[in-house]
């Protein structure tokens, strides 16, 4: 249910986003979706790609530190209050007495149907599974993601 | 230019130099061999210094037996005899420790009164002392002096340099002593504050505890419209007052009757001649806590044959041009790759590819360490990163006492030369 993200550190200058993209074009690795988070100092590109363990070793290869984290994809449906329904899951105290926050988040620019997808990057991804499944929410599976079967 | 009595030796004869100097060799040597047990157990059998040039036959003192006698092993006098003790950095985050008596003090202020006289300076100035006062032996040791040659001393000590400046103004200064690049910062803020130093009564400046040229030098005397003087010292001999430069400055006078200069290949050890640039080995020839023999100041110099057109007999060397190891000074403070090696260990666990990048910006020195992130301490998360920074910047700055900026570079960006990794790039544009 999990989907592995790649995580790259760059360092806050022109020309650092440019290299990793021609990396993986090289490889003909596709990225599915992207998020770019970046402080005055440095930034850290978190990157969804078709096959992650090859990127992660080309990407490594070619000199860049890269963190395999474990992300969560959710259906969410494309109206108003669609992304609240969710959070109020995550919120509501659960059977170990506390809420699962989320680190980040940030969407594919594909959807399904009438629903949005989102990456959610939670505290406690495995928690966050049973509860979103349990309320009948749509935890997207790593291989549609990685192969975009919309 | 006056006279100051505490001068005379300044102008000693060279035969009698020399006798006083064999004399108070014999005397020091003797004291190291009778109360440092480290001297007695390097130097072996031991049947005196018949001659100057014997003392080359001595075992060298180098920093690191300061650091493993720390803090009190060099130590040639009973504590109770000790009156005063300064530390300076070491290179594992333990101070080196020196000692002083009554006498050792005494010595050290009639040194320093002969440096300020050999910069024109009498009991009319008014000077500014902004070198820190405290453990660092600038402060305190340049007090003194000032004092007994009868000036007007303002124990500022160093920053706040908007006070500096007011002071300097209002106070009617006319001799600052400070780092030489803090001058030029004062030079640079003072005209922000539309205050020319040029105009105000200033007219001397007494820079040590760094590196510095005469292109410096150039911009100094005309920005701030002073002469500049070039004074050399280390804690480890007795702190400022080692060396200064006369009206000539054209090389530093060593203060001879008391710190014996040797010249020696800083790779062979093997005393050079005249002339010859090699590494400054200095002998204390009357201290009496913590008497040094044969100390590697790790200063790359060399002693100006011929005498000075000021009339001093005392030798000169040229300034520091560099130093044999890899230590830098920045802001007066000592650093030692190691250290910064300590800090980063610390707090990474296994030692990152790092580097060392010194600038000077508007004046002042600036230190920045480029660490790699590996894959080992990089995250994903923003908040992660920023703390691995903070945490770096706080263990260096805890462990060096001077403030450095950290900047995170990719992995195998830092360039990894053949052998030796070039651990410090100076980029301090001391030409």
């Amino acid at each position: 249910m999990k989907i592995h993200q790649l995580s790259l550190f760059l360092e806050n200058q022109p020309g650092q986003l440019i290299e990793p993209c021609r990396v993986l074009a090289r490889a003909t690795i596709d990225v599915r979706t992207l998020s770019l988070a970046d402080t005055e100092q440095f930034g850290i590109l978190r990157l969804i790609v078709s096959d992650w363990q090859k990127a992660a070793a080309i990407l490594e290869q070619a000199g860049y530190a890269v963190n395999v984290t474990e992300v969560v994809a959710l259906e969410v449906a494309d109206r108003p209050g669609g992304l609240a329904e969710i959070m109020d899951v995550l919120e509501a105290k659960g059977d170990d007495a506390s809420g699962i926050n989320i680190e980040y988040m940030y969407a594919f620019p594909f959807g399904r149907g009438d629903r949005a997808v989102i990456i959610f990057r939670f505290d406690r991804p495995d928690a966050a599974i049973e509860r979103l499944q349990s309320a009948g929410i749509n935890v997207v599976d790593g291989v549609d993601v990685y192969s975009r079967v919309s | 230019m006056s006279f100051h009595p505490a001068s005379a030796p300044d102008y000693l004869p060279r035969a009698q130099m020399d006798v006083l100097q064999l004399e108070r060799l014999q005397r020091v040597v003797q004291r190291a061999w009778d109360r440092v047990q480290l001297f007695r157990d390097r130097v072996g059998r031991f049947d005196g210094v018949h001659c100057l040039a014997e003392l080359a036959n001595l075992p060298f003192t180098t920093k690191c037996d300061l650091r493993d006698t720390y803090p009190f092993g060099l130590f040639a006098s009973p504590i109770e005899d000790v009156v005063r003790l300064h530390a300076s950095s070491g290179t594992t985050g333990k101070p080196i420790v020196v000692a002083y008596t009554k006498e050792d003090l005494d010595v050290w202020t009639s040194v320093i009164v002969r440096t300020l006289a050999a910069c024109g300076l009498d009991r009319r100035d008014i000077i500014q002392n902004a070198y820190g006062y405290g453990l660092f032996t600038g402060g305190l040791g340049a007090h003194y002096g000032a004092e007994a040659l009868g000036a007007t001393v303002i124990p500022i000590s160093g920053g706040n340099t908007e006070r500096q400046i007011m002071v300097l103004k209002d106070f009617k200064v006319t001799a600052i002593c400070c780092t030489p690049t803090y001058f030029l910062h004062l030079l640079e803020r003072a005209a922000e504050m539309g205050i020319d130093i040029a105009a105000l009564p200033l007219r001397a400046g007494i820079f040590g505890a760094e590196p510095w040229t005469d292109a410096m030098r150039a911009r100094i005397q005309q920005g701030g419209g002073i002469r500049a003087y070039d004074i050399y010292g280390l804690s480890e001999i007795i702190g400022p007052g080692v060396a200064i430069e006369c009206e000539e400055q054209d090389g530093l006078h060593i203060f001879e009757d008391h710190f014996y200069p040797e010249i020696v290949d800083p790779d062979s050890g093997e005393p050079l001649p005249e002339g010859v640039e090699g590494e400054l080995v200095l002998t204390t020839l009357s201290k009496q806590a913590m008497p040094m023999i044969r100390y590697r100041t790790r200063d790359i110099t060399a002693i100006i044959p011929g005498p000075c057109r000021c009339g001093r007999t005392l030798r000169r060397m040229r300034r520091i041009s560099r130093r044999s190891d890899d230590m830098f000074i920045i802001r007066g403070v000592n650093v030692f790759p190691s250290q910064i090696e300590t800090a980063l260990l610390a707090v990474e666990g296994t030692l990152p590819h790092y580097q060392i990048v010194l600038t000077r910006e508007k004046g002042l020195d600036e230190m920045e360490v480029l660490v790699e992130v590996t894959s080992e301490v990089f995250s994903d998360k923003v908040g992660s990163l920023e703390h691995l920074h903070n945490r770096l910047g706080a263990a260096l700055e805890h462990t060096l006492g001077i403030r450095a900026h950290v900047r995170l570079v990719r992995p195998r960006t830092i360039q990894r030369s053949e052998g030796k990794a070039q651990r410090v790039v100076d980029q301090r544009n001391l030409a």
